[in-house]
């Protein structure tokens, strides 16, 4: 067996608790990898998967240990190396490309420098040839002038361009074996199209052996040719990809597909129930045992061993998986959302433009913006009652700007925000009264972060209840249990803190919070976003409900198109702050369409191996919004003349209702271009 | 850059201005003045007129500030109370010596400090980390009016090396002054070390957990070549505020250990001053610590700047 370039045997690692028990990350993994192969390991945050990859180079994290076992590279445990030893083949033989980039490179370096550490480490070359190989590496990794690029430091690159300096780093040694550890996440969507096809085309071109680690199995159906899926430090379906992602056989991989919103699939998909436990509290059992829909009396006392089925090339962890063998093909089912929108306006925001430039003292003084080219400009959007918008577009395109202008938590600089028809909200926070603030709230992305870790459930929920209505004591008590109620969590979360909460539960009572105050509409940025697959589709089902139940209006900023799709009824297309698209979510992801949202729709990553992305454009932003004619001039590959330079596009409606802002005809946008 | 450094010295000078307003009104304020303590009894009648006529205390407040100010400006203080000489003479020798106090600490104490702290960082949760870290937990925790004493007590008392007190004329020669400085120096540069020491220890930690120093561990860069390479130069930056800090207030008199050994510097100054209600000098070395202070701290600045990459871009771009 030569063409094995790693070999995983046994693998346990762990650490040791305050109370002095021995609690395992990973629990006796076997895996090989072969020469040549992509290998991509999936599982939700926690599952051990980072830890196993960081193995497969001999690195143990601080404070963890290796119980038992091996990884051996040509033949030798990497474990027990000495660190002398493992310097010769760390960046030389085993590289890394880490997740963030941005944090993995050092500061104080210039990229140039840390390229050429790594020549200098593992190649013979003398320092003429070594500058001449950086050029070749950054060119390599399609970064523009790479002369220049090599005498910047990192933070001055973008998200992108340091992954690609990373990957060109990673790519110095010319490694057998390439480890990727979630290396596109983070990154908009566009530019993660382009650094896996990147990645793909490395593959192809060197021969190297990946293992590519990531919760995203959109991503991971892109590149990998073997998936193993990893759950609560366990291996639970080791096959194929194609297999694995077409017929799972084991109930986590086939739910954790389920819950995944797609782009050709209108509505909410189907959510699994719970979330992975924590290292060291099962007992006995399947690990998946709680959460599983086809566990039986003997999941819940025996621990399923791997299952090697020689006609299928798939290893499985389940006693059950037959009933899976047959069910075949994941039959996604959606609960179908209704448009329950009133002619009713609920919030009208017209000519609005918001500037972040930074004021001269004149200006200061008299209180008032100037900027003739603000980060955001004339925004107009006419929000109905009991509808969900969601702004859409790659990060600075000034989503997350309009919301916080709606809250109030940033001045516009022109347009106005108009509440109920006939209400002006001040764009400045003080100014408006408390009933203003109530009607809008705001659930964050975060909410390891937006919840005060110093107090419990009951105090964060109490919080708006005793602002906006004054509650005390019992009817305080009722509502605030009402509200956990109503996001699913039980009584006995009022006393908890939210370091003992998981990141869904978190997000629940965020929710709750939000929804303590009555607000007419609730702003949501990019609430999923930091969530595992599983829990995203569970708290989109519960905003789903919460809005049927109450009425309310949402407005949803997110980059991830799929998700849009699923909770949307409208959706609007932003680039450079401007509006490129506005329209039913129907329309906007049919054609004809903005050329943008063709860019953004193309470079959505979908969990199946036969849908690839389509790389339109470019996905490098620029600074600052053109001064004038089209924003998207830039990067659109549809230009049809100096036109888009000199004129802002005018709007154009389709059939249906769909606003696009461009100069081409809508007969022409009809046409695909690829 | 230049804008910002100008800023910065402008915004010195207010902070200067604004500490002289503060010392002169709290002097001001004070029940009594120079004249009623130097007359003490005699503070009445034709005596007292005539002193404040001499000491030119019987204009406005205003006006005695506006030519103080002038004055201090150029380097003149006024007369001294109690010597009656000017404060300028007086504080010359005194900011010597204490000069000649600080430095000695500052290079005994900072290479030390930042040796430590490396070691204590690298060797974490090891023999020599638990070792030192006892040490400098112990020497940051003793007073250094207890350390003092007792360095006082064994060195000079018990094995005789050097002499316990300082007592030698203000304007002593440098040379003359050595063997006295060696016991203030170790006891002052005791607390100051294991401070440092400490601070450095998890700012190392800190940088060594971080994503690049992983990652430059997965690269292959030899240990040693890693630690002077990709963690020594982030983890030292934020010493550099702290280490100012330090010898600010290193030059601000080290008041404490100064009196136990009775070492003739600025902090004995000021405690002196203030007991002989000699205002004027106090006046001064308010002044003079806050330069010390502001002038340190802007070094730090600039310092931190300019070896930082992103800073220094971030400040262009803006």
């Amino acid at each position: 067996m030569t063409d094995i370039i790693q070999k995983v045997k046994n693998l346990s690692i762990g650490f040791r608790s305050k109370k002095g028990e021995e609690i395992l990350i990973l629990k006796n993994i076997s895996t090989n990898i072969k020469k040549g192969e992509t290998v991509g390991i999936v599982g939700e945050s926690g599952s051990g998967k980072s830890t196993l990859a960081l193995a497969m180079m001999g690195y143990v994290k601080h404070g963890l240990y290796t119980i038992g076992g091996e990884c051996q590279f040509n033949s030798s445990n990497l474990l027990k190396m000495k660190s002398k030893d493992l310097e010769k083949i760390r960046g030389r033989k085993i590289a890394m490309i880490p997740q963030n980039a941005g944090q993995a490179l050092t500061p104080n370096l210039k990229i140039g420098y840390q390229i050429d550490e790594a020549l200098q480490l593992h190649s013979d070359l003398n320092e003429k040839e070594r500058e001449k190989k950086i050029s070749e590496l950054l060119n390599k990794v399609r970064l523009p002038s790479p002369e220049t690029i090599a005498l910047r430091y990192p933070h001055e690159l973008s998200g992108g361009q340091q992954q690609r300096v990373a990957v060109a780093m990673a790519l110095a040694g010319t490694p057998d074996l390439l480890l990727l550890d979630e290396p596109t996440t983070g990154l908009d969507v566009t530019t993660q199209a382009h650094v896996l096809e990147l990645l793909n085309f490395i593959a192809k071109d060197t021969g190297t052996s990946m293992v590519y680690v990531s919760h995203d199995l959109g991503a991971i159906a892109q590149v990998s040719d073997r998936i193993i899926v990893m759950y609560s430090g366990e291996i639970v379906l080791e096959g194929p990809s194609r297999d694995i992602l077409k017929r799972p056989i084991h109930p986590y991989t086939h739910g954790l597909l389920k819950s995944i919103p797609k782009l050709s699939l209108a509505g909410l998909p189907e959510s699994m129930p719970g979330s992975q436990p924590q290292p060291g509290t099962i007992q006995s059992g399947c690990s998946f045992f709680d959460r599983c829909n086809f566990s039986d009396e003997n999941c819940k006392n025996n621990s399923p061993q791997l299952e090697f089925l020689k006609d299928i090339n798939t290893s499985v962890r389940c006693f059950n998986y037959e009933k899976l063998v047959k069910e075949n093909q994941v039959s996604q089912t959606v609960n179908k959302i209704k448009n329950k929108s009133q002619d009713k306006e609920i919030l009208n925001l017209s000519e609005v433009s918001i500037s972040y430039a930074k004021q001269k003292l004149l200006d200061q003084i008299f209180n008032r913006i100037s900027d003739d080219n603000p980060t955001v400009k004339d925004i107009n959007i006419n929000i109905k009652k009991g509808e969900t918008i969601a702004l859409v577009g790659e990060s600075g395109s000034g989503k997350s700007t309009i919301l916080k202008s709606i809250a109030g938590l940033l001045r516009t600089k022109d347009g106005l925000i108009r509440f109920d028809e006939n209400r002006n909200l001040s764009s400045d926070l003080k100014e408006r009264d408390p009933n203003d603030l109530r009607i809008i709230q705001l659930i964050f992305q975060n909410p390891d972060e937006s919840l005060n870790p110093n107090h419990t459930v009951e105090e964060i929920i109490a919080q708006p209840l005793k602002l906006y209505f004054g509650l005390k004591g019992e009817e305080l008590k009722k509502n605030i249990i009402d509200l956990l109620q109503k996001v699913r969590l039980g009584e006995f979360y009022t006393s908890r803190y939210p370091r003992q909460l998981s990141g869904g539960e978190k997000q629940r009572v965020a929710v709750a919070r939000a929804f303590a105050a009555k607000p007419d509409i609730i702003l949501c940025d990019e609430v999923t976003s930091a969530l595992d697959v599983s829990v995203q589709a569970a708290v989109l089902n519960l905003l789903q409900q919460l809005k049927e139940d109450f009425g309310t209006t949402y407005i949803f900023v997110s980059h991830d198109l799929a998700v849009v799709r699923a909770i949307s009824d409208r959706v609007a297309v932003l680039y450079q702050g401007r509006l490129c698209e506005v329209g039913p979510s129907n329309d906007v992801y049919k054609f004809p369409s903005h050329p943008y949202t063709e860019v953004l729709l193309g470079a959505v990553l979908e969990p199946d191996p036969d849908i690839k992305p389509k790389l339109v454009a470019e996905d490098i932003v620029e600074e600052r919004p053109p001064e004038k004619g089209c924003s998207f001039q830039g990067r659109c590959s549809r230009m049809v003349g100096d036109i888009c330079k000199k004129e802002i596009p005018p709007w154009q409606l389709t059939d249906s209702g769909n606003a696009i802002r461009c100069h081409i005809p809508i007969k022409e946008l009809q046409k695909e271009q690829f | 850059m230049l804008f910002l450094i100008i800023k910065r010295i402008l915004l010195g000078f207010i902070t200067l201005f604004i500490v002289s307003i503060i010392t002169f009104v709290g002097t001001e304020v004070l029940p009594g003045d120079a004249c009623t303590t130097y007359l003490e009894r005699q503070a009445f009648g034709e005596q007292l007129e005539a002193c404040y006529r001499r000491l030119g205390l019987n204009v406005p407040a205003y006006e005695r500030y506006i030519s103080w100010a002038l004055n201090a400006i150029q380097g003149d203080f006024g007369y001294s109370l109690s010597g009656e000489m000017p404060i300028k003479e007086v504080l010359g020798p005194r900011i010597k010596n204490s000069l000649v106090l600080a430095s000695a600490a500052i290079f005994i104490g900072i290479p030390i400090a930042l040796i430590l702290g490396i070691i204590t960082a690298l060797w974490r949760d090891k023999l020599p980390d638990v070792a030192i870290s006892t040490v400098t937990i112990f020497a940051m925790t003793i007073p250094e009016f207890i350390s003092a004493t007792l360095l006082i007590l064994i060195i000079a008392i018990w094995l005789e090396w050097l002499p316990g007190i300082v007592i030698v004329p203000t304007d002593v020669s440098f040379l003359e002054l050595l063997p006295n400085i060696i016991l203030p120096v170790v006891a002052i540069a005791m607390i100051m070390t294991a401070h440092m020491a400490r601070m450095v220890r998890s700012s190392v930690i800190q940088v060594m957990a971080s994503e690049y120093v992983q990652m430059a561990i997965l690269k292959g860069v030899p240990y040693w070549k890693m630690v002077f390479k990709h963690v020594l130069p982030n983890a030292l930056l934020p010493a550099i505020n702290v280490v100012a800090l330090t010898i600010a207030w290193l030059l601000g008199g080290v008041v404490v250990t100064e009196v136990v050994f009775n070492y003739p510097g600025l902090g004995r100054l000021v405690i002196e001053s203030i007991s002989n209600r000699d205002l004027p000098t106090v006046q001064a070395l308010a002044i003079i610590l806050a330069s010390i202070y502001v002038s340190i701290n802007l070094l730090a600045d600039l310092l931190t700047l300019m070896l930082n990459p992103r800073l220094k871009t971030l400040q262009i771009r803006k």
